[in-house]
């Protein structure tokens, strides 16, 4: 490994691309092994309860869970894009396709509240007293399902949030041709958020 | 606190060292600097001032059980101070340990570099390290009290309990994520910011077991992270993923919390091994004997490591195989432990050894280390572990690898890299004696506490039966010797920092590069950045270029 060259400047000037991603690299792991651990709870309990899994899965709403995976997925392509825009310099485009990602987000986020709220007034939620009459394994799908989408859709807030100081960093040229790794970085999250949301659909409302 | 620092070290050099030079003033020059010296220092206040704290709760604990029946406090009470003794000691003081203090310290000092490869990354996790303590010392005084669940906050009581779980456990939380960012750091820095012609095997051994540590902080600590989450969950929404009433299975948590919690005691460990092979050597003033043979050791605790976590739970009920199993792997993950042992020892062969005061914590570690490895193993083994579990006998062998392990390595590394971190020298003679107490107090203490876990001594039990009275009397005692020794150590490293002496740059004749630039450091570390041309502890010829 060559070091030496990024070295020889002082703190404040120190720049390593490519150590600067394998930092965030890292980063996506650790947050992969974090959620691994809801993963094995759930593998653990459908496992132990196939046919109540099987069950509530039928209750959730697969049309708004495939429109939410269809606008994650647009959200990773214009997150590329925006990107791709500002290494070629065209801040302004770079600015519209982060703008576009952050409103997919927050689209997806809406789609999620309503969806919990249907949830919630049919009685389907942790401790209400509609599901403890129900058996165990439902109970746990409902418990995991809002505990994994839950966290997920904390990740998709806090991605929101970090694309907001993104943008206020690009304006002010912060971000630009030849330093953009905050972006990539930004982007490389925005992607892990995206990877486990496609699990999640399946697991979830595909297990019918 | 660390302005004391600052002001007890008035430009001991005619070039000035990280003391001097800051962009800020007074206070601030602390609080907001990137520095990894002074984020070290930071560390170095915090982590001690915990110490401290945790062993005056140990020490009432040992009160109490000075006599029978109630001594000094209520039995809710002792509930509440081991919990806190054992959160305090592991998540702030042991866990962080010597990567936060010393690997902050000297990683880029041994890898020629100038800083770590993400300095604000760095503070930042410094202020997650605090702000998890803040939370976790607000969960005593709020609430419903203090935790009583024990460090593990085993479920289903640390979910039924009124006590303040919730925030002691949010907390260790954010402790755990300052873990990870120093994991990230330090393996980004060791990948990307090594010296010129410093090759993996060139590397020396205190950044291998950093680099060894950070991946198990990087790849376990998640999992505590998810784990302490659930627990917040199920304690607000009731999820129902460990409660047995809603269907899910405490087994499940007591995987999941020893899937982090048997890796982080590694977390704990490695570092320290790092420390002692640094320190052997320079003290025995040879080059250190397999050198490759420690580090692939060190590499390969931390991968067994992470796959032995069910040892924890031979006595929960999970199935005959796995117990089995993880028994066997138990068993595998002390080879590379023991390579190491033989490693250090053999070094020592042929050596000159100088008896100085890091040297004498080293060997005091390798022993006390034994005898902790040890005793491990015969936990390992499956029907010896049902007659010893959750007796005196575990607590014994957990401090005899924890804090005569950990504990004495950190002591050792704080001996040994004390005059590069303040470019003063301790009382060398004073230090000796403290040493003695606290290593006659510890075996005291704990080696009783083996003899009474064999005899059937439970423990976190606040009173015991007559046939134990004399065994925890004697182990009173020696925690009396021990924190005089301990307080003795303290008092005379703070004094030595208002010492007139200054020390030169490599005051030990140690061969690494942190030694080859002034004591304390300039800002920058490096006028030059070092080029490497050959493995570290080269001896021969000795100690070469003295600045």
């Amino acid at each position: 490994m060559d070091a030496s060259a990024e070295g020889q400047v002082t703190h404040a000037e120190h720049r390593d691309y490519a150590g600067a991603k394998l930092g965030m690299w890292i980063f996506v792991f650790t947050e992969l092994v974090l959620f691994g651990g809801l993963f094995i709870a759930y593998s653990v309990y459908r496992e132990m309860h196939p046919h109540d899994f099987h069950h509530a899965s039928g209750e959730l709403n697969v049309t708004l869970g495939v429109i939410n995976t269809l606008v994650l997925l647009t959200s990773s392509l214009t997150m590329v894009l925006s990107i791709v825009a500002i290494r070629l310099r065209r801040k302004g485009q770079s600015m519209l396709f982060l703008g576009s990602t952050m409103l997919l987000g927050c689209i997806f986020l809406v789609n999620k509240f309503f969806e919990w709220r249907a949830k919630f007034h049919h009685g389907l939620y942790p401790g209400s007293e509609h599901l403890m009459a129900r058996p165990p394994g439902e109970r746990l799908f409902f418990g995991l399902y809002f505990g994994m989408t839950g966290l997920h859709g904390l990740h998709v807030t806090v991605g929101v949030t970090v694309m907001a100081f993104m943008m206020a960093l690009l304006r002010k040229d912060r971000i630009r041709h030849d330093d953009f790794i905050k972006l990539e970085n930004t982007g490389l999250y925005w992607h892990l958020v995206d990877v486990i949301w496609i699990f999640l659909l399946p697991l979830f409302y595909l297990a019918a | 606190m660390s302005t004391a620092v600052a002001q007890a070290l008035p430009l001991p050099h005619s070039e000035p060292s990280f003391y001097d030079q800051s962009k800020r003033q007074g206070i601030l020059a602390w609080l907001l600097t990137t520095d990894h010296k002074r984020i070290a220092i930071l560390y170095l206040i915090s982590l001690v001032t915990f110490f401290l704290v945790g062993m005056t709760l140990g020490v009432f604990m040992r009160l109490e059980q000075l006599t029978m029946g109630p001594t000094i406090m209520k039995p809710t009470t002792y509930n509440a101070l081991f919990t806190l003794h054992g959160v305090i000691m592991i998540f702030l003081f042991v866990i962080p340990g010597l990567p936060a203090v010393f690997g902050n310290f000297c990683l880029p000092l041994m890898i020629g570099a100038k800083d770590v490869a993400f300095p604000r990354l760095n503070l930042l996790s410094w202020y997650l390290f605090m702000a998890g303590a803040a939370i976790a010392i607000t969960s005593l005084f709020t609430g419903g009290g203090p935790p009583d669940t024990g460090w593990s906050f085993y479920v289903p009581y640390s979910v039924t309990t009124s006590t303040n779980v919730t925030l002691a456990v949010l907390g260790a939380f954010v402790i755990g994520f300052s873990s990870i960012l120093t994991g990230l750091n330090f393996i980004t820095t060791i990948h990307r910011m090594r010296a010129k012609g410093m090759n993996w095997m060139r590397m020396p051994l205190f950044p291998w077991a950093l680099y060894a540590t950070a991946w198990v902080q990087v790849l376990a600590t998640p999992i505590l992270g998810i784990t302490l989450l659930l627990i917040i969950l199920e304690r607000l929404f009731h999820l129902g993923i460990f409660d047995p009433a809603i269907g899910g299975d405490p087994i499940l948590y007591q995987h999941l919390f020893w899937t982090y919690s048997h890796p982080a005691v590694y977390i704990m460990i490695i570092p320290a091994m790092g420390a002692i092979s640094e320190i052997i050597p320079t003290f025995a003033h040879r080059t250190i004997f397999g050198y490759r043979m420690i580090v692939y050791s060190s590499m390969a605790i931390a991968g067994v490591g992470s796959l032995v976590w069910a040892h924890h739970m031979f006595t929960s009920g999970m199935a005959d195989t796995a117990v089995i199993v993880f028994s066997l792997l138990t068993f595998l993950v002390a080879i590379p432990s023991a390579i190491k042992v033989f490693n250090w020892v053999a070094t020592l062969y042929k050596g000159s050894v100088e008896l100085r005061p890091p040297m004498l914590f080293a060997l005091a570690f390798i022993f006390l280390f034994s005898i902790g490895g040890l005793t491990g193993l015969f936990q390992g083994a499956l029907a010896v572990n049902v007659h010893l579990h959750d007796t005196y006998f575990i607590v014994g062998h957990f401090h005899y690898v924890m804090f005569g392990g950990t504990g004495f390595a950190f002591f050792a590394a704080l001996h040994y890299w004390y005059p590069k971190m303040f470019g003063r020298m301790y009382k060398e003679r004073t230090a000796i004696v403290a040493w003695a107490h606290i290593f006659v107090g510890f075996n005291l203490l704990y080696f009783t506490f083996l003899v009474m876990g064999v005899q059937g001594m439970p423990r976190r039990y606040y009173d015991h039966l007559p046939r134990f009275h004399t065994g925890h009397q004697i182990a009173t005692v020696g925690s009396w010797i021990m924190v005089a020794g301990l307080l003795m150590m303290v008092i005379n490293l703070v004094r030595g920092l208002f010492r007139k002496t200054t020390v030169p740059a490599n005051p030990w004749g140690g061969v690494t590069l942190e030694w080859t630039v002034p004591s304390p450091p300039p800002v920058e570390n490096f006028e030059v950045l070092p080029t490497i041309t050959e493995p570290p502890y080269t001896f021969n010829p000795p100690a070469k270029e003295q600045a």
